[in-house]
């Protein structure tokens, strides 16, 4: 019993009191910028470098952050055209507001997308039930994290079910794998309507570094809307609840 | 006449003509020559299309002397059945399954030959995941009971199907490759290289850096490239910061399972400070981006060394004295003791590695019997239990962390003394044509391997990833055998093993 309080003591308070306003430290590779338009040459550079084709470059020079791998490789051969910094407030519910151009400032929600009944429903109780569909578990390990002793969204209502029957949402991971999309498929049915579908992850997003391979079958999302849309490679656990209060308005 | 070619884990590539081709006879009669010495143990045993022929290279490892034996043998076109060495040799049932489902050889008389992860490439397309052919025992006293492939918590999906009698778990089968995503055809893309880097810290999160440290170590194999002193250490540390953190994180989820609060939450907040450290160096939690061929984008420097010092020396200790606590408290200790036994027996015969292998005693960790890298120079001191059980599972982790803790604070000191070459990555390097390059790691789960062939261009021809869990899924079945079902996820845990790291 008295190891157990030496212990107790020892950990002290371990939550993150402001999880709003939490600054991460200054290598955290969140929303890029874009400082100053790459030439030509260096455009042609940076598509070829690219891992996962996140540059664009239709309508201007612009980085896709639901394709990107942050790898961060076309930052420092560009240091002084790209950024990565260390806001890790990049979710959004439009997938086109995902890409970066020069001048942003921040990644923008759209708030007149939001169904009524999600905000209506969930602000102050979101049950999710989340689905690794070829998933390379760092994004379930800060989903997880989401919850624990130092995140703590518990303390908004949010939580992960191990029911599809006990959840408002499902949250997908991972390219979705042919081999899962079956499973993927049941336990959207399973779940009671009306629910929200969120994806995080860049291999969820877009696919990522998977997008091309036949292993892959991603007609689950061509079938329903998404409602939020979290980018990170991983995600950090920040970016997913900051997100979801996005989402429902906390 | 020529039966085998010596070569060395992390050691200069060889000439893919110089790994002897020999006729099946020769190729099974050398096998039991190694198998016959329980030091001896198949890295791996994979096939692949060269010339119109199937080509077959098996790699042992001698854990005793650090040689890697090749030897390879040849099909035809056409022939399409081979007999299986899997009754001989156990420990060969994976990859013979792996060969089989990827390019329809039979291997007959092999006791277990059932899809290993059904990838899109496969031969029989009529093969598909609902219809796996499940192990079944007729008898109205047993039941059968499936979980998964979608578990109750957020971890990835496999399915598990147990026969039971009552409480009692007569039979496990394990049924993985949801998480297929294709990653070895993926690694062919030799356009870019950034990319083959980028996809091996996507093999498995949990071990990005013991995947992209068995890529770039490749990668360098096939230049003849040595890494200087001072990225050696930087790796190593970046290694042993992967395992101090999952070990801790494994940890806390053991503690989940038998109820001890206390343990869960404290190993929780513990892993972040290490997982934190990490990003505080690279700017990942997971350590991605931090390892890279030929050089690193984020050298080690004073500052960074000076907050792993500081918080492995605060986290190690406040973890030693919660892992102490842990295991001494008796309601801990009942729930793990006997439970979940693996024997030294059985562990030989599946060719277990790792934390797998060395709970059961046999001492078998890449870093001391294969080094790499700064290994070669200093490495830690072996960790070994005796007993198989989950317990032994749970010891392993904390007193390999403590080994970790010391030795990373060792190596900090060596790395004080060498020169600071600060090498960037390279991504174009060009590869030996036609060669063929073994790179090893001990990951946190243990031997990791990448493979990787290369044509007359010097272009990647076929990539091979063995994750230990190749090895060790067959444990758990083993471990959880007569045991009571309701003890299943602390078998599981106990393992922790890898589903997409063994999905690709």
């Amino acid at each position: 019993m008295i190891k157990e309080i030496k212990i107790l003591r020892q950990h002290g308070v371990q939550y993150v009191p402001d999880l709003k306003g939490a600054v991460l430290n200054p290598l955290f590779r969140g929303r890029p910028i874009i400082k100053e338009q790459p030439s030509e040459s260096e455009r042609e550079m940076l598509i070829k470098l690219c891992p996962s084709d996140a540059i664009i470059t239709e309508s201007g020079f612009g980085i896709d952050i639901g394709k990107c791998v942050f790898c961060k490789e076309c930052a420092l051969s560009c240091p002084d055209k790209i950024e990565f910094t260390n806001d890790y407030k990049i979710a959004s519910n439009d997938k086109d507001r995902l890409i970066v151009r020069k001048g942003d400032t921040e990644i923008r929600f759209d708030e007149a997308s939001v169904r009524p009944e999600v905000r209506k429903l969930f602000k102050n109780a979101l049950k999710l039930r989340q689905v690794s569909a070829g998933g390379d578990n760092s994004c379930e390990f800060e989903l997880n994290a989401s919850g624990n002793v130092n995140f703590d969204m518990g303390r908004y209502g949010i939580e992960f079910v191990a029911s599809p029957r006990h959840a408002d949402g499902i949250v997908i991971t991972g390219p979705i794998t042919e081999n899962m999309a079956e499973a993927l498929q049941i336990c959207w049915d399973a779940t009671p309507d009306p629910k929200v579908l969120i994806l995080v992850g860049t291999d969820a997003i877009s696919g990522g570094m998977f997008k091309n391979s036949p292993a892959v079958k991603r007609e689950f999302l061509d079938k329903y809307p998404v409602d939020l849309y979290v980018p990170g490679n991983p995600a950090h656990p920040l970016t997913f609840i900051n997100g979801i209060l996005r989402l429902i308005e906390k | 006449m020529k039966l085998f070619l010596e070569t060395y884990n992390n050691s200069n590539s060889v000439d893919l003509k110089d790994i002897p081709v020999l006729s099946y006879e020769y190729f099974a009669n050398m096998l039991k020559s190694y198998f016959v010495d329980s030091d001896n143990h198949c890295l791996s045993y994979f096939a692949f299309k060269k010339d119109n022929k199937l080509k077959f290279i098996c790699a042992v490892a001698k854990d005793s002397n650090s040689k890697v034996y090749l030897s390879s043998h040849e099909l035809k076109p056409g022939v399409t059945s081979l007999r299986s060495l899997t009754p001989e040799f156990p420990q060969l049932h994976i990859f013979e399954r792996e060969i089989s489902e990827n390019f329809g050889i039979e291997f007959e008389g092999h006791p277990w030959a059932k899809p290993v992860r059904y990838p899109s490439d496969r031969q029989d397309k009529e093969k598909v995941m609902n219809n796996y052919p499940f192990y079944r025992m007729e008898s109205d006293e047993l039941h059968e009971v499936g979980v998964g492939p979608i578990h109750a918590g957020v971890i990835e999906p496999g399915h598990f199907r147990f026969i039971c009698n009552g409480e009692k778990v007569l039979h496990l089968e394990i049924h993985l490759g949801y998480q297929h995503r294709g990653v070895e055809k993926l690694m062919l893309q030799n356009d870019n290289s950034l990319k083959l880097c980028v996809l091996s810290e996507s093999i498995s999160g949990d071990t990005a850096v013991g995947n992209a440290l068995a890529h770039a170590q490749l990668m360098e194999s096939l230049a003849d490239f040595e890494a200087p002193d001072d990225l050696q250490i930087e790796r190593c540390i970046a290694l042993e910061l992967e395992r101090i953190a999952v070990h801790i994180g494994d940890t806390a989820a053991l503690c989940t399972d038998v109820g001890y609060q206390l343990g869960q939450v404290v190993c929780e907040a513990l892993r972040t400070t290490i997982i934190n450290t990490t990003q505080f160096w690279c700017g990942n939690r997971f350590g991605k981006g931090l390892v890279r061929p030929f050089g690193t984008n984020y050298p080690l420097n004073d500052s960074i060394a000076g907050e792993i010092k500081k918080i492995l020396s605060d986290s190690g200790k406040r973890y030693f004295d919660m892992a102490e606590r842990i295991y001494s408290l008796p309601s801990v200790l009942g729930r793990f003791d006997g439970v979940g036994t693996v024997t030294k027996e059985q562990a030989y015969k599946i060719g277990a590695v790792g934390m797998a292998a060395r709970t059961c005693g046999i001492k078998r960790d890449t870093r001391m019997n294969h080094p790499f890298q700064f290994y070669k120079k200093h490495s830690p001191q072996f960790v070994i239990q005796e007993s198989g059980d989950a317990l032994a599972r749970g010891m392993l982790r904390y007193l390999e962390v403590k080994e970790s803790v010391k030795f990373v604070l060792e190596l900090l000191q060596k790395w004080e003394s060498t020169d600071k070459t600060a090498l960037k990555p390279v991504y174009d390097h060009k590869l030996k044509p036609d060669g063929f390059a073994v790179s090893a790691v001990e990951s946190w789960r243990g031997e990791l391997c990448h493979f990787a062939v290369t044509d007359d261009n010097g272009a990647i021809l076929h990539y091979k990833v063995k994750d230990p869990s190749m090895h060790n899924w067959f444990a758990l079945a083993l471990a959880v055998r007569y045991q009571e079902i309701s003890d299943f996820p602390i078998c599981n845990k106990s393992f922790n093993l890898s589903y997409c790291g063994y999905d690709l």
